[in-house]
């Protein structure tokens, strides 16, 4: 029984060669050699196999006793006597079935010999023939008593002699003679028969040898199919000391195990609670499985699952404990193995939902914002037609009164615009589309334009003051369209909230931030040659301040102060939110400190490259052309600008610009456009007379409260600064621009020379006809290699190129133009493939060893088409659609 | 009566260049072509539209013909010509002929036929339209005019 118990449970287990639980190479090579590494087949192979029984360890003293006392050893001591008295039964019935053979055999006998003796017929005549037979013989007296009993009509002896005679004693004789001659015969047999029933009695009669065999053959087979397998058994007494053990580990001797405890046997992690555990088994008298680790010297680190159940004597008595214990160290590995992928798979899960989640989020906002911007877009559209017709309509023949509301009409409109550009400026910077462009600047030409922009429209009594300290560089190298936008969101932002008193803007040169260390490190390494200097710009003012709750929403996107100040300002809380985000794509931060009634100051740190002096410079920002066509030794160093209130004077006093020597038409030359503007507000003024244009100009701002305008040019910052000051927009009309084209061509007195190249057709004519309106004309080249051919011929002030041509695109020819700055000669040309037909004389010609403008004109205005314009040696580019006011802009920079 | 009728003319070019702005059909570069028109040019708007049909239906056809040839392999003279068609179209303010050609041109540059195939019918759709709408733009043109007897598109920068 226990055996089918045992491999079912072995079935049971992972089908796979399991190793041996005790490591092979320790053990005695005897207690190996023996060991049957495979055993197959059916039971019957037992009988071959011989059994080594050295696994077993028993205190042979006591466990007949421990046989002799528990429910267990008396049972299967009843088992066998069972079975013997089985076999016995057994033996008995075969016997009595022999005997019944025997028993019909001599009734047979029995009869023959009646039947015999009724033939013969003796009964009365003749004595009995006693003698014949030997009395003593059993078998014959009982026959000769079951004859008498028996038989009715024996035969007698048949003699056809006459009684008595010599014949007839003869023929007796004779008959007789034959009887007892089969009597022998009989009585042999039966003998012999005897004989083999006492032999098949001996064989069954040795009981004792027959169980042993029994027993020998049921421990073989325990043995055969224990001793494989990866289980210790043992049992213990009450004090848990081991009585019997079988599958031991092999180096411990008998000595070492016996008679001991599993504390005295076994250090380390585990035997306690093994020994623990077997106590409380012991105690509760209740069989349990438990799984515990050791962790001992002697095997190192193995599981066991083990089972301990209490043994019981026959007065239900606990005595001690059988334990089996099984190792599982492999299973329990590859279950916590599998717990923990289980758990990394959980948590794996958990994050990827997460993520998902997150991923789901970002796409939403994303989508949301390109939303917006699309929605933004898709508005400005329509909303430039409307402006655009409204501009129209304000060149036409208008009353006054007509001539205002278009202006109110136009402003809104740009208002919006305004608003639309942010939110789109504001995406981009969101969606990481905006790239920022290095260009070479001077700091405080800047400054000073930005407040030369902001007092040009001033209304208030306000002083406008810049300082700049002497150490921040001349010259530096930033995004300037973006600082400056920063610089008059922030100065505008000022003005709109101050009502008396100054605002201004300090510039100075301060040590590596501590939040930008870790991060610049990295941008340094890359640009080890070049110096970066970090500028910190104050915008700070004696306005209303901001009360310090206000403060964290400030930057935060369409938040302002409060809904007070919304109402009271105006203003879409965007400004500050483009700001920051601005300062911090620069690689900055922007802060503010603020005391209501006192003022705030904005501040933002940038770091900048520092220019080499030796560049030749292509800086293409608007504040150095002043310089550039007006040098003013003082302006590049000069640190202090003061800008006056311009209510009453015409321009700005106070400062160094006063000093400028301006005429008119230079103003407009050199000076942002808004100016014009706010001069030339009628294509009747002549703008000579600057104390007309005054009175015009005052006369007007009364009449409608207006500030003057802005112009298209400036819009990203100066619109935004006018409708802070929540005037009316008076648009810059072509007719101003045509008109003091007029003029312009009156004063100068050479016309440039300008070539186009340009393979569209249509872009041919539209230019034409706005370089007809510009008082300029042009030759035109169909492709680079045409171009270059009349470069070649004619010195020309300035070149437009379209990228994107046949033949030779505006790329190649613009480098191929430069190599031949450089080198005096056309050979990089000729290399290139371009066909030029070279006389001695030109060789040296004079006009164009001066660097040639050269404007790109490309269909693509993303950031990294206009860097591969100025790497391939252009000097600027103009976005397609070419515009009116790009190219006015363009060759007012260039051709001046 | 006269007065009156060209008002309502007006106002029908009013709103048809409204409405072709809203639809996005036109953009602001339209209204570049009409400030570049002056006494000195007074059918420049005209002028113009007319060369840009004439050059789009030149490329439009040759787009065409390479694209029919089904061994067709010469993408890139494909792009050059979308190259044009892109240019001339932004330049006239025809933003959605654009729009799509810029569509078609990259299709053009994964060497996607069908793409092409489709770019090219929906950039003749678009180019169809426009010039029906253009078309009809001067057909009321040409009334006006037909009243005021003025030089041809003055009527825009001078409408009295």
């Amino acid at each position: 029984m226990v055996c089918e118990m045992e491999t079912d449970q072995t079935e049971e287990m992972d089908i796979e060669v399991l190793s041996s639980m005790w490591p092979e190479d320790v053990g005695t090579q005897a207690d190996n050699q023996f060991n049957v590494e495979k055993p197959a087949g059916d039971s019957d192979t037992l009988k071959e196999v011989d059994i080594a029984e050295k696994r077993t360890m028993a205190d042979l003293k006591r466990l007949p006793e421990l046989m002799n006392n528990t429910d267990q050893g008396s049972s299967q001591l009843t088992n066998l006597v069972k079975q013997w008295e089985y076999m016995q039964d057994h033996a008995v019935k075969l016997l009595r079935e022999e005997l019944k053979i025997l028993t019909r055999q001599r009734e047979e006998a029995e009869a023959k010999e009646l039947k015999i003796i009724e033939e013969h017929n003796f009964e009365t005549q003749e004595p009995e023939n006693v003698p014949v037979l030997d009395d003593t013989s059993h078998l014959f007296r009982k026959f000769k008593h079951k004859k008498r009993d028996a038989l009715v009509g024996s035969k007698r002896v048949e003699i056809d002699e006459e009684f008595d005679t010599v014949a007839y004693w003869k023929q007796k004789a004779l008959s007789l003679e034959k009887m007892l001659e089969a009597s022998t015969e009989r009585e042999r047999r039966l003998i012999e028969k005897l004989n083999e029933s006492l032999k098949t009695m001996e064989s069954h009669s040795a009981p004792v040898e027959e169980l042993t065999q029994n027993l020998k053959r049921a421990e073989g087979f325990l043995h055969f199919i224990l001793q494989n397998a990866p289980i210790v058994m043992g049992h213990q007494d009450k004090d848990l000391r081991y009585l019997f053990i079988y599958n031991k580990f092999p180096t411990l001797r008998e000595q070492d195990i016996l008679g001991k405890t599993d504390v005295e046997i076994f250090h380390g992690g585990g035997v306690k609670e093994s020994e623990d555990f077997k106590r409380e088994v012991l105690e509760k008298g209740k069989a349990s499985k438990r799984e515990i680790t050791f962790e001992t010297d002697l095997f190192g680190s193995k599981t066991f699952l083990i089972y301990v159940e209490p043994v019981y004597n026959k007065a239900r008595e606990k005595i001690g404990i059988n334990y089996m214990g099984m190792e599982v160290t492999d299973q329990v590995r590859k279950r916590e193995k599998m717990a923990k992928l289980r758990e990394d798979n959980a948590v794996r899960k958990a994050m990827e939902s997460e993520l998902n989640k997150t991923i789901h989020i970002t796409e939403e906002t994303m989508r949301a914002k390109q939303m917006l911007a699309t929605m933004s877009h898709e508005i400005r559209s329509p909303l430039s037609g409307v402006v655009g017709m409204a501009e129209i309509l304000s060149t036409t023949k208008l009353d006054k009164e007509q001539r205002q509301l278009l202006n109110v009409m136009i402003s809104s409109g740009d208002l919006v615009l305004q608003l639309i550009n942010d939110i789109l400026d504001l995406s981009k910077v969101e969606s990481g589309v905006m790239r920022l462009e290095a260009t070479k600047f001077r700091p405080r030409e800047v400054v000073k334009h930005v407040l030369q922009t902001a007092a040009a429209s001033l209304k208030k009594d306000l002083t406008l003051e810049g300082n700049i300290t002497d150490e921040v560089p001349i010259e530096v190298v930033g995004d300037v369209l973006r600082i400056r936008q920063i610089l008059t969101n922030l100065i505008s932002n000022a003005i709109k909230f101050t009502h008396q008193g100054k605002v201004g803007i300090k510039l100075k040169v301060i040590s590596e931030p501590s939040f930008a260390s870790a991060g610049a490190e990295e941008q340094n390494s890359l640009t080890e040659t070049e110096t970066s200097v970090w500028i910190r710009c104050d915008v700070y003012d004696t306005g209303i301040g901001i009360p310090e709750n206000a403060l964290p929403c400030l930057f935060k996107k369409y938040m302002q102060a409060s809904a007070d100040h919304a109402r009271k300002y105006g203003g879409t809380g965007l400004g500050l939110a483009i700001c920051k985000q601005l300062v911090e794509l620069m690689g900055g931060q922007l802060t503010v400190t603020s005391q209501v009634n006192a003022g705030s100051t904005f501040t933002f740190i940038l770091p900048y490259k520092v220019a080499t002096s030796d560049d030749h410079s292509d800086d293409q920002d608007f504040s150095d052309m002043v310089d550039h066509h007006q040098p003013e030794p003082d302006d590049t160093t000069e640190g202090y600008f003061q800008f006056k209130p311009l209510l009453g004077s015409i321009y700005s006093n106070g400062g160094p610009v006063i000093g400028n020597n301006f005429l008119p038409h230079k103003v407009m030359l050199t000076s942002p456009l808004k100016l014009i503007n706010s001069f030339v507000t009628d294509s009747s003024n002549n703008t000579a007379q600057s104390e007309m244009v005054q009175v015009e100009n005052g006369g007007y701002m009364d009449e409608t409260c207006s500030g003057p305008c802005p112009s298209k040019e400036t819009e990203s910052c100066s619109s935004s600064q006018a409708s802070s000051e929540g005037g009316v927009l008076e648009m810059e009309s072509e007719l101003t621009v045509s008109s003091r084209v007029e003029e312009d061509k009156t004063e100068t007195s050479k016309q440039p020379k300008i070539l186009l190249v340009e393979d569209n057709k249509i872009n041919i004519v539209v230019a034409k006809s706005m370089m007809k309106q510009l008082g300029y004309t042009f030759d035109i080249a169909n492709n680079g290699v045409e171009a270059i051919t009349a470069i070649k011929d004619t010195s020309y002030d300035l070149v437009l190129m379209d990228v994107c041509m046949p033949v030779l695109d505006g790329l190649k020819a613009t480098r191929l133009i430069r190599s031949y700055e450089e080198s005096g000669n056309w050979d990089a040309a000729r290399e290139a493939g371009v066909d030029i037909k070279t006389s001695e004389s030109e060789q040296v010609c004079v006009h164009s060893i001066n660097r040639l403008p050269i404007i790109a004109m490309t269909a693509n205005t993303l950031a990294e088409s206009s860097e591969e314009c100025y790497a391939n040696g252009m000097d600027s580019f103009i976005s397609k659609p070419v515009t009116l006011q790009k190219l006015k802009e363009c060759l007012r920079q260039y051709l001046h | 009566m006269l007065g009156l009728g060209v008002d309502r003319l007006q106002a029908d070019i009013n709103r048809l260049l409204t409405s072709l702005f809203h639809q996005g059909v036109l953009d602001e570069q339209f209204l570049q072509l009409q400030q570049l028109q002056d006494d000195t040019s007074p059918t420049f708007v005209y002028d113009v539209i007319n060369i840009y049909f004439d050059e789009s239906e030149k490329l439009l056809r040759n787009l065409r013909l390479l694209l029919m040839d089904r061994e067709f392999s010469d993408y890139k003279k494909i792009g050059l010509h979308l190259n044009q068609l892109v240019g001339s179209s932004s330049s006239i303010g025809a933003r959605r002929v654009r729009n799509v050609c810029v569509a078609f041109r990259s299709a053009s540059e994964l060497n996607n036929r069908p793409g092409c195939l489709r770019g090219l019918e929906v950039v003749e759709h678009e180019y169809h339209y426009l010039k029906n709408m253009m078309h009809e733009l001067f057909q009321v043109l040409i009334h006006v005019i037909s009243y005021t007897h003025n030089s041809l598109y003055n009527y825009l920068i001078d409408p009295t």
